[in-house]
């Protein structure tokens, strides 16, 4: 469970389930939450390797967290994101607080 | 959990392929995915692109969310309930609560408009549903539930561009 979570330096690592819905985000933002205050980091990466489903609820993850590290200057990620998880991201204007990366 | 699905009735060439489902389930977040699979699953005799089944499958997530966030809000005992039709090439999907009811409906369909931030709740579920599917009704009434109605056509260009 612990392995989708991984401190890099000042960065926290979030492996994605294969499918983001409101049944799974408690458990990822409440757990992401858990490391960013335990092991004081500046950063979020959220890892889409995984993932082939998602919806708003992964949006919620992402601007809840976002939340949080940015009013300490802290930056969000998001790598291995496939065109759909893209979409979901521009759509919701997510693109403007959210560096995407391959 | 209880679902029913109800056989197909074919109308002829000339009406085009007619097909229908309904199912209900109790408002719990583990039913979720179970609802947008098996929706999913009713639409494949369409041969939907991948994309597409994508697209219902984010909308249906969404619809069924609300109901069960927003609607039962941890109420015991509620179902979402569920009609699905198939008219020629297009879906039609309705998704019903017997919930507490939207008082202001385009309030709700705002994006980014949420009354449960505290739940991470992103306000982007009625923009989703609106720009995966080609049509979106909702109606609703303060204490006596919501009824979404969404359409899709199945084989049309996306009008979503990926270079967007």
């Amino acid at each position: 469970m612990d392995e989708d979570f991984k401190v890099i330096d000042d960065y926290l690592m979030v492996r994605m389930p294969e499918e983001i819905d409101h049944h799974k985000s408690t458990y990822i933002s409440e757990n992401a939450d858990k490391f960013i205050v335990r092991e004081n980091v500046s950063n979020v990466v959220f890892d889409f390797e995984d993932t082939r489903f998602m919806d708003s609820s992964g949006i919620g993850i992402i601007m809840g967290r976002y939340k949080i590290i940015s009013c300490f200057g802290g930056k969000v990620f998001a790598i291995n994101a496939d065109h759909r998880i893209r979409r979901l991201l521009m759509i919701s204007g997510l693109h403007k607080i959210v560096e995407i990366m391959d | 959990m209880n679902s029913g699905v109800n056989g197909g009735k074919n109308n002829g060439k000339n009406g085009g392929w007619k097909n229908e489902m309904e199912m209900e389930f109790d408002a719990v977040s583990a039913n979720e995915s179970f609802a947008r699979v098996a929706v999913a699953a009713f639409v494949s005799e369409l041969d939907p692109t991948l994309e597409e089944i994508s697209d219902i499958k984010t909308a249906v997530s969404e619809a069924v969310t609300n109901a069960i966030i927003h609607g039962y809000d941890g109420m015991e005992g509620g179902k979402v309930r569920i009609r699905c039709r198939i008219d020629g090439d297009v879906v039609h999907i309705e998704v019903a609560d017997e919930g507490t009811g939207i008082g202001d409906v385009e309030k709700a369909m705002e994006p980014l408009f949420t009354t449960k931030p505290e739940l991470n709740r992103s306000g982007m579920g009625f923009p989703f549903m609106e720009a995966f599917m080609d049509d979106l009704e909702v109606l609703s009434k303060p204490g006596e539930g919501t009824k979404v109605l969404m359409k899709k056509k199945i084989g049309c260009i996306p009008w979503i561009g990926d270079e967007e």
